[in-house]
């Protein structure tokens, strides 16, 4: 059993080749959720369980928010994870499905609520939850009735209210706010949306108690946290790390770097650039706050001496462009506008003009959509403006590089960002 | 006092209300309002309400002591806005 404070894996602990942890091998490794769970909401708080779906909001917050609220709630497990960098929360539904469950339970079990759904965006991983359920004694939990769903509808299905809209069975498109889903969510339910990886985590430490968390990390990140590591590394693929560990010790862990870096994206396709002295930065939503940048879903994503940041940025504006909803003016006509200018860049000859109104246009569509996804976008191309300034400039003024001619950075990234863990 | 929304998944862009409340509704570069983060005045109030009666799609709407976004339910007003409308401890 892995109750040894210190000893890593966590999440991961079994995690290996194709075959996912079954339930008898899950209690092997973790033992069984306890009956009952006195006092699991100030475990959580006191263990400082975060959101891991990308926001870093505190868990045992929004159980609360979701406590306090009239009518039996229901518990949402958002594992659509259409982010493209990231792959954690289908390699922890492929391989550990048993830990998100019982975080799920746990959760329900806190709340009261007698339904756990489970949203999922790939085949794979809806038959693994499946069997997963198969597997499991029928016991008292089973006033609890666990289903999963499947949910298409790209990017966007991930934000909560297009979930919710989703598992409704509308199209996935985000709602306006308020209501929030923690006060009106599936069925007009006070409904808890959290992450999968943060269900998983809450599931250890609805067994091990808050300061078995907190024996690994730091103060300000306890415990650990998945991340995805794709780019120029030797080997991409989900990793567990410590919360407060150095990039580059991440980086270390998939056997380095495999070209000279250039950059690091954090946060994925909403995230933040930096340039490589990202590299002595610490894995966790607080220390990367600090310095302007997020962790997102757990995403490091290298920029190698091959690829190209404008490249690379242009990419993901026109990706999040057109999974944007297009339901609201200011995102699809400003990443419109933005991806436009980025992709000028790439061109050939004198740009002076294509970046004159980037910066501005950021600040226009900030918190001007009904979801946060053209906060996000605005961030990327903030981010990348800043750290790499020079390689803007010199698009702007001869064309695009060899790069931007070629297939490298993020884009060649996103189709290789397989599952090693 | 009271304060203006915009719902965007409704506004077209008809662009009425920021000529009949230039004191607070600009628009953007595609015809969309934006709004002053300057609160209303009582002498604006009447002018505010014109505007939102004015919108076509009903996409401004004047609320009265509505709670600002991102406040928490147990009443705290947090310093960030979050997606799930919560605020950060
Ligand atoms: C455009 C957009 C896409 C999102 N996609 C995901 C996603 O794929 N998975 C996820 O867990 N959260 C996603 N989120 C965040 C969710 O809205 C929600 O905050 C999250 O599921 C809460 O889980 P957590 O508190 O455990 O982090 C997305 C948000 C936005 C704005
Ligand atoms: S902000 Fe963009 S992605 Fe979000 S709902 Fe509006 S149009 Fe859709």
């Amino acid at each position: 059993m892995s109750h040894s404070e210190s000893a890593m894996p966590r999440l991961l602990a079994g995690v290996s080749g194709a075959r996912p942890v079954d339930h008898a091998q899950h209690l092997r490794l973790h033992g069984a959720l306890p009956e009952s769970l006195p006092g699991l909401i100030d475990q959580l708080a006191r263990a400082g369980l975060r959101g891991h779906g990308g926001g870093g909001f505190p868990f045992a917050r929004k159980l609360e928010a979701v406590s306090g609220r009239r009518g039996r709630p229901i518990v949402v497990v958002n594992a659509t994870e259409g982010e493209p960098l990231s792959a954690k929360d289908k390699l922890l539904l492929t391989h550990t499905p048993h830990l998100v469950i019982d975080g799920a339970l746990a959760a329900a079990a806190v709340l009261g609520a007698r339904e756990v759904v489970i949203a999922a965006e790939s085949g794979a991983a809806v038959a693994a939850v499946d069997s997963a359920l198969a597997q499991r004694p029928r016991g008292r939990r089973e006033r609890v009735e666990v289903s999963v769903q499947m949910v298409s509808g790209g990017y966007l299905a991930g934000q909560e209210t297009a979930l919710i809209a989703a598992l409704s069975g509308r199209e996935a498109l985000p709602m306006l706010t308020p209501p929030y889903p923690f006060e009106r969510g599936l069925r007009g339910r006070p409904t808890l949306v959290s992450n999968a990886e943060t269900y998983a985590q809450a599931a250890l430490i609805a067994r091990h108690g808050a300061s078995w968390f907190r024996a690994l990390g730091t103060a300000q990140s306890p415990g650990t946290r998945l991340i995805t590591l794709s780019g120029a590394v030797s080997r991409p693929g989900v990793i567990e790390v410590a919360g407060g560990s150095s990039i580059a010790a991440a980086l270390l862990a998939a056997g380095g770097a495999s070209e000279p870096l250039q950059g690091i994206l954090l946060g994925g396709y909403a995230g933040v650039w930096a340039g490589p002295e990202a590299q002595s930065w610490q894995l966790g939503e607080s220390e990367l706050r600090a310095r302007g940048a997020t962790l997102g879903p757990g995403i490091v994503h290298v920029l190698g001496s091959s690829g190209c940041p404008v490249d690379s940025t242009a990419h993901a504006v026109r990706w999040l462009h057109e999974e944007s909803a297009g339901q609201c003016g200011p995102c699809v006509n400003g990443l419109d506008a933005i991806a436009c200018s980025l992709e000028e860049l790439r061109g050939d000859g004198d740009r002076s003009g294509a970046f004159a109104h980037l910066e501005r246009w950021c600040s226009l569509i900030t918190r001007r959509g009904a979801c946060a996804l053209p906060d996000g976008a605005a961030r990327l191309v903030t981010s990348a403006l800043r750290s790499h300034r020079a390689a803007f400039e010199q698009h702007a003024r001869y064309g695009g590089c060899e790069a931007c001619a070629g297939r490298s950075g993020v884009r060649a990234a996103r189709q290789r960002a397989g599952v090693a863990a | 006092m009271s304060e203006l929304r915009i719902d965007p998944i409704s506004c077209v862009a008809h662009g009425m209300c920021a000529e009949l409340l230039p004191e607070r509704i600009w628009l953007d570069d595609w015809g969309y309002p934006v709004l002053d983060a300057e609160p209303l005045t009582p002498e604006l109030e009447a002018h505010a309400r014109r505007a939102a009666a004015a919108c076509p799609v009903f996409a401004l709407r004047l609320q009265r002591g509505s709670r600002p976004a991102g406040r928490d339910p147990r009443g705290s007003v947090g310093r960030e806005r979050t997606d799930s409308g919560l605020t950060r401890a």
